[in-house]
This record gives structure tokens, C-alpha cells and sequence, in this order.
């Protein structure tokens, strides 16, 4: 009757939470750059910040592989047909952050060339204020989005 | 089918007489314009196609169309440095027409810049090249100045060139990590980020931010430099030539890189002033047109530098350009820094600039004037003017039209980035599809420069 | 080449401007805030382009519009600046051009730098630019109906939406 002497080696959870866990641990971003928050957000992903600390390092090309957008800086009447494709492109589930004044409610530039907000166009989880967001603002926004996944708010 | 190897000595433009040979060129550096390597007259065809495949095609255009592809590339895309989108027309691995594609970050920001002050100006212009906003600040400032015709007072002068300097070494850091990672050399990237980290830690020391400073204004800077600020810039001046060391050991004699980069994306000195190409990528081509030398700004001719210059103009020569001219604005910064004046930071023409805090608790006068100088602005003489300085990518220019008014009648930015995108499609014509990233990157377009 | 070579000081530089106004009768030569400026009529832009091209003038640096609406009788003015390396000058070329017929010749054939800068003015402005390879909007989406920079094209804000704190699901 060894199985019953040996110490136990089970784990006992719902689906739903073991699930939850590996979305939060997996989130891989794809790169949305457009303007000086791209700057930031790279500097996020390099040595000196070193995003991969929160397993979200694998900053994907193709929007195929990409769990996570970051909506990084302004998004103009011309690019804004392509943003919504690329959303679109990315297979569930998937998560958006908008990063930067410009991004959230189109920063100092109320005029004809940007939109206003990018949640017009694609759903928003997570706005990261600033001009730029610093490295350090962007990890919070994105520590905060995993919060959120894992106690269920924002799991797909 | 190829134009005559041109030879690089040969810049003119054809019509004029041969210059004398470049008085002026030489002239203007400490120790004259320093050349890395002879030009070797190879057939720039054969020299073109990077990999150096021999390729016997003709141009046809009766050449079979399923053998012509066209390839988009971008604007979302990871090695076109933003949002930059490329028609490409391709004969099986050859690049025959390239089309840029821009206006994917049209912000409007020579609109938004007629609504605001001449004060607020600077947090408009500081947004559009964003790896060198000091130097867009910079040149605002200096064309509004040049309207107003107010005196800036030495330390101002020092503090600007010290930090536009130090913006311009972490703005070729960028250009060299991106370089490096498009290629493949992707700790290049780490490293170049590293030491940018350093850079930006002083500008947030000083200015507030990393980015976006907004802290070069009309009439000086916005603040003095923070305390202690000597023992930061030394250890900028100790760490990143050790830094750069370490990066030539990576890459300056790397197969690899050599490959990848030599004889790739080759522009002549001629089609560089034809296209309006300016910055590292002309000096690359073996033009020394700096215009820190041709047309001092801000006192900047007080200080001993070289203009650097390549002879291949090949993504190469650009990358040595950039590394040979962080050590300039190296040098640049420790003159700077070494002997920065004592006094004021911002001018006493109290039309232009508040009057000191002090005051403002004792003097009502002083309290209203300096809610008139934050809400109404200055009022600027009519008149338009255009200014340039050197920024890391090329001429920065700013024309300014004032109607006597407080705000800007029209403010237009001459962005380097713009005209050296015109050289994209010369670069690339007849090179192999592998080496479009490495020409793309090696130019280091700035897509909020580009479209503004 | 030191301190004092600020543009439009150096020596033989009315030498250079004598020379161009000679090749072309009609150019306006002025200053502007201490820079050297000419104005053409839009008519010889193309010629005096030319003829500065021939006298050393090897790059067309900027090409901008500005829109005197209500300030100036003819309302658009197109702006060129020419420099010139081995004279280490510049050239700022003014030629108005009225509302009714906003068109001038391209400076493309001369200076090929100037297709980009063109278009964008085409974009922005509406200004015409005869014989220009491929006059299309840069900046904008092709389909977009205006020209945003001109004066009376309205800024385009809209009142910022602060939306209320997103429910806890
Ligand atoms: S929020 Fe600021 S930093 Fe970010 S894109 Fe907009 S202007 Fe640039």
C-alpha cells in the first residue's frame, strides 16, 4: 500500500483557475509600436527593464501568435483600419492595453489626423497613463492586467 | 544598365566647374576630414547586390509578370522602425522598385502648432522625432529667438549644447541597437538599450522626463542643471566609450556583420545632394557637410570636434559614422561640461521670460506678468524666418511665419527623416530582398519625423 | 570656415545673387530677419530653379506653403529653400500663388528631392505642382476630402469623452 504512505503529490483546482493561471503566465505581447511609447516599450523589453521577468518577453511579429496588443502611442485616421485588423487577427483570447495619453484620449493632439482614444476602435482592458508611460508604468499596467486575468475579471 | 561608378571625390553636380578641392570641407574639421577607407572602384552593380550574386538580368519590360512579385511590407511590421509601409517589386530575390509609403502617424502636428503659444510650442515640436526631441526643442527655440531677437546667455548656450550632445549619442545608440537587431546581432540591441538607460537617466535627472522633455524653451532651458549633475555626466563619459569598445569588438570585424553590411545599400555623395539625403547617411557617402561647422548654432564653434566621414556610403560606413560621431559628442560634452559658464539660465528679457520666483511673492506686477507670459504668450514680431541645426539624422530645419500675434502663423518642420526616405528607393534598387531591413535601418528614419 | 559664416554672409554671395538675377529678370531679391530671400512669379519658379542649381546650389532642402488667408492679397505662398554645400548658403525662394489657380511648376526635373516635399504641400495645401511624376496625398488616406493645413480647414477637435470607471464584472 505504498501510495497511501508516500507523501501526497496531487493538486486539487478547478479548471477554470488552472486556466486562468496559464493565461496570466503566458501572455505573449505582439509588437504594435507606433510612436515615442514604442520607444518605452522597447526599452521595457531590454536589458536595463528586462520584461521577461514576467514571462511576457516573446514580443511576437505576427499578430497570428499574440495574446496581448499594446497600443503603443497615436494611432491616425490612416492607421486605424490597419489597428482594427490586426485586432482582428489575433486569435482568442486576447487583451489590449493602451499605452499613453495619445492612445487612451489622443494626448495633446486634439485634431483632425488622430483618433481620439483608441477604444473606439477595439476594446480596451487596460489604460496606462502618461507621456510616456516609463518602463515602470508599463509593467504596472501590465502586472495589473494579469491581476485582473487571474481573479477572473478579465479571463476569456 | 548601371550608371559609371561614380567616384566620391567627384560630389559636384554636374553644370558646375570642379571645385577646388574642398577647401571648405577640410577647413572645418580639427584635423581635417577623416576618411575611413579608400573607396575601391568596384562595379557598384556587383557591389549592390550585397551577397555579391552575379545576376545577368536585363531591364525588360517585356520580362514575364509571373516572375514579378509585389511585396508589401508594413506599416505593421517589426524591422520597419514603426509604421513605415514599402511597396516592394521583386524578380524572384531581387529587389527592382521599392515604394514608400507614409502618413501612418500623421498626427498634425504643424496644425496643432498654430493653436498653441510660442511658449507652448516646444511641448509640440519636442513630440516629433522622438529619439531626438532636444534637438527639435532646439531648433524651435533657436527660430524663435532668431524672430524675437533676444540674447541667450552663455550658461544657456553651454546647458543646450551639452544636452542636445548627450541626446544625440543616445539617439545613435538607438539607431545602432535597431541596426544591430534587423541584422540578427540581437545582443547589439540589449546593449545599445543599456547604455541609453544611462543617457535617460540624466535627462530624467534634469528635465523630469525621459522623453518629451519640453525643456529647452525660447529664451533658454527650463531649468538649471540638477545638482551633482558633473558627477553624472563623467560617469557617462567613463562608461560609454568603454561601451563602444565593447560593440566594435561585436561587430567591426564580424563576418557575419561585414557581410551583411558592406557593399549593401550603397548611395553615391551625388544622388545623396540630388535627393536632399542629409546627416550620417551623406557624411557616409564622403560628403563632411556638418552643419555644427558649416553653420554654427548656439555657440557650438567654441568647441573642438570632427566631422566624421565614410567613403562607400554602404550601411557599413553609416554604422561607423554613427560610432565614430558618438565620440565626438562625447568629446563635445566633456569640453561642455568642463567649462560651463556661471550664470543665468534662461534670458533676463523679462518679455519673454517670467520674472524669478522670488518676485513673484513680493510683487503683484510680478505675479501678473507672469500669468500673462502662461496664458497669453509672448508677442512675436511679424516676420518669417527658417532655421537649421545638425539633429542625428540630418538637417533638422523649423520655418516659422509670425503675424505679430502670440501664436505661430505657421510652423513647419524640415524633417530629416522625410527627405532621407527618398533615398530608400535608390539604396535598394537591384539589391537582394535579404538586405532591405539592413538598408531600412542603416538610414534610421524616425516615423514621427517622417509624418509629423 | 568659423564663426562669422553665418548664410548669406559669405564672400561673393551678391555675386551669386547678381548672377541668378540676371539669368532671370524677374526675381525680387529682399531680406527676411537677416536671411536672403527672392521672389519669383510662380511662372519662372522652374527656370529660377535652374539657373540656381547651375550656380551651386546642389540640394532643395525644404519646400513648404504657407496660407495668408485674410492677411495677404494673394493667399498661398510657396516656400523653397535651396542650399548650396560649397558656397555654405542658402537660397529662400517666396512665389504667391493665388486661390483661384493654386498651381506651380514642379521642381522635380531639377531637383528630385523635391518629389516628397511636393506632394505633401499637394496633400496639405492643394497646391498644384505642374509636371510632377506622381502627384498623390502622402500623408493622408487617399480618400480623405480637404486640405488640412489651409486656414479655414478647421483644427478637427472633438470634446474629449472621460468615460465612466469600467464596471466590476
Ligand atoms: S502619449 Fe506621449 S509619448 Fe506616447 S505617443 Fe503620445 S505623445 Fe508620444
Amino acid at each position: 500500500m505504498a501510495h497511501l504512505t508516500a507523501p501526497p503529490q496531487l493538486l486539487t483546482t478547478t479548471l477554470g483557475k488552472a486556466m486562468r493561471w496559464a493565461q496570466q503566465q503566458s501572455m505573449w505581447p505582439a509588437t504594435f509600436g507606433l510612436a515615442c511609447c514604442a520607444i518605452e516599450m522597447m526599452a521595457t523589453g531590454t536589458a536595463h527593464n528586462d520584461l521577461a521577468r514576467f514571462g511576457m518577453e516573446v514580443f511576437r511579429a505576427s499578430p497570428r501568435q499574440a495574446d496581448l496588443m499594446v497600443v503603443a502611442g497615436r494611432v491616425s485616421q490612416k492607421m486605424a483600419p490597419v489597428l482594427r485588423q490586426v485586432y482582428d487577427q489575433m486569435a482568442d483570447p486576447k487583451w489590449v492595453i493602451s499605452m499613453g495619453a495619445c492612445a487612451s484620449t489622443g494626448g495633446m493632439f486634439n485634431n483632425y489626423a488622430l483618433v481620439q482614444g483608441v477604444d473606439q476602435i477595439v476594446p480596451v482592458d487596460v489604460y496606462v497613463p502618461g507621456c510616456p508611460p516609463g518602463p515602470q508604468s508599463l509593467m504596472h499596467g501590465i502586472l495589473t492586467l494579469q491581476d485582473k486575468v487571474v481573479s477572473g475579471e478579465l479571463a476569456r | 544598365m548601371m550608371a559609371e561608378p561614380t567616384s566620391t571625390t567627384d560630389i559636384w553636380v554636374s553644370g558646375t566647374e570642379a571645385p577646388e578641392v574642398s577647401e571648405w570641407m577640410v577647413s572645418g574639421t580639427d584635423e581635417g576630414a577623416q576618411e575611413m577607407e579608400r573607396h575601391e572602384t568596384t562595379e557598384r552593380s556587383v557591389e549592390q547586390r550585397g551577397s555579391r550574386v552575379v545576376d545577368d538580368w536585363v531591364v525588360d519590360d517585356t520580362v514575364d509578370d509571373e516572375e514579378r512579385m509585389i511585396v508589401n511590407m508594413g506599416p505593421q511590421h517589426p524591422s520597419t522602425h514603426g509604421v513605415l509601409r514599402l511597396n516592394i517589386e521583386l524578380e524572384g530575390e531581387i529587389v527592382r522598385r521599392v515604394k514608400p509609403i507614409i502618413g501612418y502617424l500623421h498626427t498634425g502636428m504643424e496644425k496643432t502648432a498654430e493653436t498653441l503659444t510660442f511658449l507652448q510650442g516646444g511641448t509640440n515640436v519636442t513630440r516629433m522625432d522622438y529619439l531626438a526631441p532636444l534637438h527639435n526643442e532646439l531648433c524651435y527655440s533657436l527660430a524663435v529667438e532668431k524672430l524675437l531677437g533676444v540674447e541667450i546667455p552663455p550658461r544657456a548656450q553651454a546647458i543646450r549644447v551639452l544636452m542636445t550632445e548627450l541626446n544625440r549619442v543616445s539617439s545613435h545608440l538607438v539607431a545602432t541597437a535597431t541596426n544591430g537587431m534587423d541584422i540578427g546581432a540581437l545582443s547589439m540591441m540589449m546593449y545599445g538599450f543599456r547604455e541609453r538607460e544611462l543617457v535617460l537617466a540624466f535627462f530624467e535627472k534634469t528635465t523630469g522626463l525621459r522623453m518629451n522633455h519640453n525643456y529647452i524653451r525660447p529664451g533658454g532651458v527650463a531649468a538649471d542643471l540638477p545638482d551633482g549633475w558633473e558627477e553624472d555626466v563623467a560617469e557617462i563619459l567613463e562608461r560609454i566609450p568603454r561601451a563602444l569598445r565593447d560593440y566594435e569588438d561585436l561587430l567591426k570585424e564580424n563576418p557575419i556583420w561585414l557581410g551583411r553590411t558592406r557593399g549593401v545599400g550603397i548611395i553615391t555623395a551625388d544622388e545623396c545632394l540630388a535627393y536632399g539625403v542629409t546627416g550620417p547617411t551623406l557624411r557616409a557617402a564622403g560628403v563632411p557637410w556638418d552643419l555644427r561647422k558649416a553653420q554654427p548654432y548656439s555657440g557650438i564653434e567654441a568647441y573642438e570636434f570632427d566631422v566624421v566621414t565614410g567613403s562607400r556610403g554602404d550601411v557599413y560606413d553609416r554604422y561607423r559614422v554613427r560610432i565614430g560621431e558618438i565620440h565626438q559628442s562625447l568629446r563635445i560634452i566633456e569640453q561642455a561640461a568642463g567649462a560651463m559658464p556661471r550664470g543665468d539660465y534662461k534670458t533676463g528679457d523679462r518679455k519673454v521670460s517670467p520674472p524669478p520666483r522670488q518676485r513673484i511673492d513680493e510683487s503683484m506686477e510680478a505675479l501678473i506678468h507672469h500669468f500673462k507670459i502662461y496664458t497669453e504668450g509672448f508677442k512675436v514680431p511679424a516676420g518669417e524666418t527658417y532655421l537649421a541645426i545638425e539633429g542625428p539624422r540630418g538637417e533638422l530645419g523649423c520655418y516659422l511665419v509670425s503675424d505679430g500675434s502670440g501664436a505661430p502663423l505657421r510652423m513647419h518642420t524640415r524633417a530629416p527623416s522625410f527627405s532621407n526616405l527618398q533615398a530608400l528607393p535608390i539604396m535598394m534598387a537591384d539589391s537582394l530582398v535579404a538586405d532591405t531591413v539592413a538598408c531600412i535601418a542603416s538610414l534610421d528614419p524616425v516615423m514621427g519625423d517622417v509624418d509629423r | 570656415m568659423s564663426g562669422d559664416s553665418s548664410p548669406g554672409q559669405v564672400a561673393g554671395a551678391d555675386e551669386v545673387l547678381a548672377n541668378l538675377m540676371e539669368a532671370v529678370p524677374s526675381v525680387e531679391a529682399g531680406r527676411s530677419v537677416g536671411d536672403r530671400v527672392i521672389r519669383v512669379p510662380a511662372r519662372d519658379l522652374a527656370r529660377v530653379a535652374g539657373a540656381a542649381r547651375a550656380l551651386g546650389f546642389e540640394m532643395c532642402s525644404d519646400l513648404t506653403v504657407v496660407d495668408y488667408l485674410g492677411k495677404r492679397r494673394v493667399r498661398f505662398e510657396v516656400v523653397v529653400n535651396l542650399l548650396s554645400l560649397q558656397h555654405n548658403r542658402r537660397l529662400r525662394v517666396l512665389v504667391p500663388v493665388p486661390e483661384g489657380d493654386p498651381e506651380v511648376p514642379s521642381l522635380v526635373p531639377v531637383y528630385p528631392g523635391a518629389n516628397f516635399l511636393e506632394r505633401e504641400a499637394y496633400d496639405m495645401f492643394g497646391i498644384r505642382f505642374a509636371g510632377h511624376p506622381d502627384l498623390t496625398r502622402i500623408l493622408m488616406p487617399d480618400d480623405w476630402a480637404g486640405h488640412p493645413l489651409r486656414r479655414d480647414f478647421d483644427v478637427g477637435a472633438v470634446p474629449v469623452q472621460v468615460k465612466d470607471a469600467p464596471q466590476v464584472r
